[in-house]
């Protein structure tokens, strides 16, 4: 298991130090700055093994994270629990940075003791920390003991994410189905390869502990129940979609996603991310870029054209939008504010390059373009979320639900 | 008001300050001065000397105060043991506390810190808390078990606290539930043998219903424990992957690839031909492909673990090519391993595409990523026979770009390619030697030179290229000039008549002027060869060569199928088995994966029961301590195991082949010696390689066990020579220690009485540890068995020949045979073995094996020749046994 944990700032200076196991002694924190923070070449894998000693770092912002570990320890846990140990001091204090670190340090190290305990980790759930883990420090006298025991019983308990008792006015919830569209093209605009990947995001704000239910138009449930809603599938346009794979947040309950591919869940409190999922077939590719011989392309929208790094001047004619170039990030940069569905647009730009003797080849970086559309390239529609809490007796009538599309662009590259 | 200024406080007399700050009677200073404390501590100062002033502001009822005294105290209290018994009377009231937080805060602490005499007292607290009302309690008292394990394992043994872990497993929470799995897995990992996970059906049923209820992390420890469990047929294994499959949708990769490796395990025990098998594989391709949009360091982890996968089931994976393509923002090391698992996914089907890919990447900027996708154009050439003009046609191009390491990369891989296709594409040859002078590393240099070599009589000037580089011969690494010694014999061969001088020349460099052995001596042997006998030199050096095989960087099938077994830990991201990195014995059992077992044959376990061992005896896991070539001289640590009758090692041969897969577990739990692994490969036809693993696996772990090799009893004693007194025996070494083995019968006619025994002085030293005991009298056609103990401090007396005893020194060969390496040359698989006799003679041994050849080659070196004839006779008892 993880034997310990150490944060350190981008110079290398430790910032946070936790030891959990007698085989890590302190010149690890040392070997992790030498060999890796300090290290001459930039390090090649997120693992490095030194005299034996296994370290795993994840680096955000300018903090590098490091986990150590003389074990064969369980690799994937390790790099999960050190970004959900990124969430849960975002949860806290907003921005992770060196100041922020510091300013917490009583905070985190409260922390550590709590979700790793002899370097397994435990309950790491925001919600449930929040109850005891707290920036003033909690008064042991204050709490009674009826609360006392349910904060144990909620760290412990089946539903972690969630403590009882909560109640709104006004109950209300919000689901963003986020996408981002991955594409890869080549020169000649053949799609190389293209994915959707989507997060569906609920913000809650429902009292008691509210049963949901959540239905989309994947394919696999429509066709499961058949011809009786075949009426529903001619109505809908796009009528369903085929997922390709899909992950949940732990609150769902998996097995019976597995058995009747339904998702029902009891929510935490506040925004979550409910579901992740993945699509390939029958995308709605919102942009093409067509480059040609000089760097060309089409489509509030961004297209970035990477320029070899030896250029001088740069002369550009768009139809539409602004583009410019920027010598600091050596690329072209076209903007365009509002773009009308079928369209074309052209930009065309001259790029005059110094005579050098840098044999180093430039690397052709491809065309790559930023947009947000108010769609779901993948056609993902919300067909239900129930809502049903038995003690309180509310429904989904009672709810004021909200739902937003959002298609993004991700990885949206052409090769020219 | 922040916290950072507690980090830049270094003044002077710091301490001192500090020490009246904790005295203080204010709260709030004191709470100030803790934090100070422990802002030193982070960064490294020595605050060490604050120890008393800390310890008494341990009592207190703010919960901050005190978690940070606790801080303080799991860093120092090592350093001060006198002291830190003062905390122990605060640890002892707080796990009373009506707080469960700060019972559970006490009984974590306690188990942190590492003083024996706080051990003792943290005993009774911890009972308590095992059985504490409240799960956060319990929970918290599980882990503490495994830590109190730790610092003493006998104390966590006698104090029974191992039961009440084993008890927890069933507790109603299910967080308990996980914690208490954990520990238990690690207590047991530091015990091979024991029981301690007692997995049972029941067992795993409670399991799988936690694995619902507890927390994504709870989950993690559930599967990896889960998956160490061998299910007793395929039905079992079928319900429970069938209920492992839902954990294949959590958003946490790490519960993802537990749940793969679970999966990847037990379908080993399935039939291919069942329905479910089918299912379970087209389920088993979208998560992985998920994980790969997950973090790129958990990418990384993943890629490494498919990597694997894509090995030992390429099924899985082999529709989804696209996937693997890399991003022009990845980061290296996942663009790395995408391209190795692209080569590998690489066929017929998809070629077309994948060659456009490695083109683009051959253009990129990073070195290591560009050498690699010329290499991988090269290997798609070799492993698709369709694609290979195509593919050398793109290295052709990339030659032409002149770019310095693509160019070397690409001759480097054109040879493979004229090694697979003789006579194909020699065309390219031109412009292959057009580009001679910008090589500089001596792999590309080394492959150009085989090439003018092999084809010498194609390239007009060969004789000049060769010369060119014989310039600078000594500056050359050994690996350039081995080749081009080798190049030029062939070229004289080839062309005898231009090329004497150079050919002289290039002997006289490799023998007189080199120090390098291997080039001496290959200097001398073509030498020898070509003045003697040019006609043998010209079969020997222009022989036609073996073609070489289609995959190239596989990972040998007994390490795969263990590695399969680590799926998502650190030994399936290195490559490398545990006992690799990880330092003494923890985490050095060997895993395997389970055998295949149809539910139709009623077998108690499908380890032991098919190889006909008795049943139940052994563990699933063997341990062996450390690498499979690791610790050998390491002798006593197995458990000693009786050993099966060597009768059933022909039953043995037909288990193996059915099970495949398993070889490696099946003989290794059975601790067979020597005879059956040996002769397994030859039957199998199975990778020598991994028969090979198996057979010195065993002699590592099982040296000392008794069922090593032990001869077949001999007639020592006819009965017509002693009145009737037929003795036979044999000589065997149980755990170490020698006896003699004694059978004798009375076929005379009368009642046998009073035996003795008495040995002659011999060349091993030996003596009876123990007078001769044969209690009742031997009446007629009766038989007793006895062993006998030996002795090795008997006078030691050189007998020529060494001849009576030559029984004894194969029999304790056969457990004291060390093998030093493993190496496989050409096709063969070389054993370096040492030998000790008990009279210390030593014994050098080089055994060479062919796969697919019953004949084995053994060669000898040893200060004592006599010996050497008992040597080969024991070897091939042991192997033709």
């Amino acid at each position: 298991m993880i034997g310990g944990l150490f944060i350190y700032n981008h110079k290398g200076e430790v910032l946070i130090s936790r030891v959990y196991r007698d085989d890590i002694g302190r010149n690890a924190v040392d070997a992790f700055r030498v060999n890796v923070i300090h290290a001459r070449q930039q390090v090649r894998s997120p693992v490095t093994n030194i005299a034996r000693t296994s370290f795993f770092h994840v680096k955000w912002s300018n903090i590098w994270l490091a986990a150590v570990t003389k074990q064969n320890v369980n690799a994937a846990m390790v790099f999960e629990f050190l970004y959900k140990m990124c969430d849960v001091m975002a949860a806290y204090f907003a921005k992770i940075s060196e100041e922020n670190i510091k300013n917490n340090f009583v905070l985190i190290y409260e922390m550590l003791d709590e979700i790793l305990d002899f370097g397994y980790p435990q309950n790491s759930e925001t919600g449930a920390l929040k109850t005891f883990i707290t920036q003033q420090g909690i008064k042991s006298q204050h709490q009674t003991k009826e609360e006392q025991s349910q904060i144990t019983r909620q760290v412990t308990g089946q539903i972690g994410w969630r403590r009882e008792g909560i109640t709104y006015r006004r109950n209300e919830l919000f689901l963003d189905v986020l996408e981002s569209v991955n594409l890869l093209m080549s020169p000649q605009g053949q799609v190389l390869s293209a994915h959707v990947s989507g997060r569906v995001v609920m913000k809650s704000y429902l009292s008691g502990m509210p049963e949901c239910k959540f239905g989309m138009n994947d394919k696999i449930v429509i066709e499961k129940q058949g011809r009786g809603t075949a009426d529903e599938t001619s109505k809908s346009g796009k009528q369903s979609i085929a997922i390709d794979d899909c992950t949940f947040h732990q609150c769902v309950r998996l097995s019976k996603f597995d058995s009747e591919r339904s998702i029902s869940f009891i929510p935490p409190d506040g925004e979550f991310e409910l579901m992740r999922y993945r699509t390939t077939k029958d995308i709605i590719l919102p942009f093409r870029v067509i480059p040609l011989v000089r760097e060309v392309g089409r489509t509030k929208l961004e297209v970035r054209i990477p320029t070899p790094l030896n250029t001088s001047g740069v002369q550009v004619i768009c139809m539409k939008g602004k583009a410019k170039y920027k010598a600091s990030e050596n690329a072209i940069v076209w903007k365009i504010k509002r773009m009308a569905g079928m369209k074309e647009s052209r930009i065309s730009g001259e790029i005059e390059l110094l005579p050098t003797n840098d044999k180093k080849k430039w690397a052709r970086p491809p065309i790559s373009m930023n947009f947000e559309v108010p769609f779901a390239p993948s056609g993902l529609k919300v067909r239900y979320l129930k809502v049903f809490e038995p003690k309180l007796n509310y429904s989904d009538h009672d709810v004021i639900e909200w739902v937003r599309y959002i298609g993004r662009s991700g990885i949206y590259e052409t090769r020219c | 008001m922040t916290d950072s200024k507690y980090f830049t406080t270094t003044k002077k007399g710091e301490i001192f300050e500090l020490k009246a700050e904790l005295n203080s009677d204010k709260k709030e200073k004191k709470k100030e001065a803790v934090k100070k404390v422990i802002a030193s501590m982070t960064v490294g100062k020595d605050v060490s000397a604050l120890f008393p002033d800390v310890v008494n502001c341990m009592q207190t009822d703010n919960l901050e105060l005190k978690k940070l005294v606790y801080l303080y105290l799991m860093n120092y209290a090592k350093s001060q043991p006198d002291m830190a018994i003062m905390a122990v009377n605060t640890f002892v009231k707080d796990c009373e506390d009506p707080n469960p937080l700060i019972r559970a805060l006490a009984v974590r602490t306690m188990g942190c810190i590492r003083v024996d005499k706080i051990t003792e007292y943290l005993c009774e607290p911890l009972r308590k808390c095992l059985k504490d009302e409240d799960p956060y309690v319990r929970k918290t008292a599980a882990v503490c078990v495994a830590k109190l394990h730790d610092i003493n394992a006998q104390l966590v043994e006698d104090q029974g606290f191992l039961d009440t872990l084993k008890d927890l497993i069933s507790d109603s929470n299910p967080m308990v539930v996980a914690n208490a799995v954990a520990a238990l897995s690690e207590i047991a990992e530091s015990h091979p043998s024991s029981d301690l996970l007692d997995l049972n059906p029941q067992s795993i049923n409670k399991l799988l219903t936690a694995l619902n209820e507890c927390t994504e992390w709870g989950q993690i420890f559930i599967l990896d424990c889960l998956a160490n469990y061998t299910p007793k047929d395929d039905r079992e294994a079928q319900s429970i992957c069938e209920r492992v499959t839902p954990r294949l949708s959590h958003a946490n990769s790490a519960v993802v690839l537990s749940a793969v490796k679970v999966l990847m395990k037990f379908m080993e025990m399935l039939s291919k031909d069942l329905d479910y098998y089918g299912t379970l594989l087209k389920k088993l391709a979208p998560p992985l492909v998920t994980l790969l949009s997950a973090e790129p360091e958990l990418q990384y982890v993943a890629l490494r673990n498919i990597n694997l996968i894509v090995q030992k089931r390429p099924e899985i994976l082999k529709h989804e090519m696209k996937v693997f393509f890399v991003k022009y923002n990845d980061p290296i090391y996942v663009k790395l391993e995408k391209l190795d698992i692209m080569i590998r996914l690489a066929s017929q089907a998809n070629i077309a595409q994948v060659l456009a890919e490695l083109k683009e990447y051959a253009t990129e900027v990073d070195v290591d990523f560009v050498r690699k996708a010329v290499r991988a154009i090269g290997r798609c050439a070799i492993k698709v026979e369709q694609s290979a003009e195509r593919c050398v046609s793109t290295l052709l191009d990339l030659i032409q770009t002149k770019v310095n390491y693509v160019v070397q990369e690409a001759i480097v891989v054109i040879k493979d390619i004229f090694r697979k296709y003789p006579n194909k594409y020699e065309s390219v040859i031109a412009t292959l030697c057009e580009n001679l002078d910008s090589l500089d590393e001596p792999e590309a240099r080394a492959a150009m030179i085989w090439i003018v070599g092999e084809y010498a009589e194609r390239i007009d000037n060969a004789d000049e290229l060769l010369e060119s580089f014989l310039e600078g011969f000594h500056d050359e690494s050994t690996q350039v000039q081995l080749q081009l010694l080798t190049a030029i014999v062939k070229l004289f061969l080839k062309k005898p008549t231009e090329t004497q001088e150079l050919v002289q020349q290039v002997l006289s460099l490799a023998t007189q002027d080199s120090d390098n052995p291997d080039l001496r001596d290959r200097g001398y042997i073509y030498w020898r060869l070509l003045s003697t006998d040019p006609v043998a030199a010209k079969e020997v050096v222009l022989a036609e060569k073996p073609l070489i095989s289609e995959e190239t960087d596989l990972i040998e099938p007994t390490l795969l199928d263990e590695l399969i077994c680590y799926i998502g830990t650190l030994a399936s991201v290195y490559h490398k088995p545990p006992s690799a990195f990880v330092e003494g014995g923890r985490g050095v059992v060997h895993k395997s994966l389970p055998p295949r077992t149809a539910s139709s044959e009623s077998t108690e376990s499908p380890e032991t029961a098919p190889a006909g061992a008795p049943p139940g005896e052994q563990p699933d896991v063997i341990p062996t301590q450390g690498d499979l070539l690791g610790d050998l001289l390491n002798l006593d640590l197995g458990p000693p195991v009786s050993g099966p009758p060597l009768a059933t090692s022909s039953v043995q041969m037909g288990a193996v082949d059915l099970l495949g897969g398993g070889l490696d577990s099946l003989i290794g739990g059975t601790n067979f010696a020597a005879p059956p692994t040996a002769a397994a490969p030859a039957s199998l036809g199975a990778p020598i390689g991994s028969g090979l693993s198996d057979l010195f696996d065993l002699t590592s772990g099982v040296g000392s066990l008794s069922g090593s090799y032990v001869a077949p009893k001999a007639v020592w004693l006819p009965a017509m020579k002693a009145k009737g007194l037929e003795i036979s025996g044999t000589f065997t070494r149980q755990v170490g220690a020698i006896s003699m083995d004694l059978q004798l019968t009375n076929k005379a006619l009368q009642v046998m009485t009073d035996f003795a025994i008495q040995f002659n002085r011999n060349s091993f030293g030996l003596a009876p540890a123990a007078p001769l005991q044969v209690h009742a009298p031997l009446s007629p056609n009766q038989t007793v068995e006895i062993s006998l103990p030996l002795n090795t401090v008997g006078s030691v007396m050189k007998m020529e020949p060494l001849n009576n005893l030559q029984a004894v020194s194969s029999r304790l060969q056969s457990s004291n045979v060390f093998t030093i390496a493993k190496r496989n040359v050409e096709a063969q698989d070389m054993l370096y073995q040492s030998l000790r006799l008990t009279n210390g003679i030593w014994v050098l041994a080089e055994l060479r094996i062919q796969p697919g050849n019953p004949n084995l080659t053994l060669s000898l070196k040893c200060r004592a020749p006599e010996v050497s004839q008992h040597v080969y006779q024991a070897y091939e008892t042991i192997l033709k046994n």
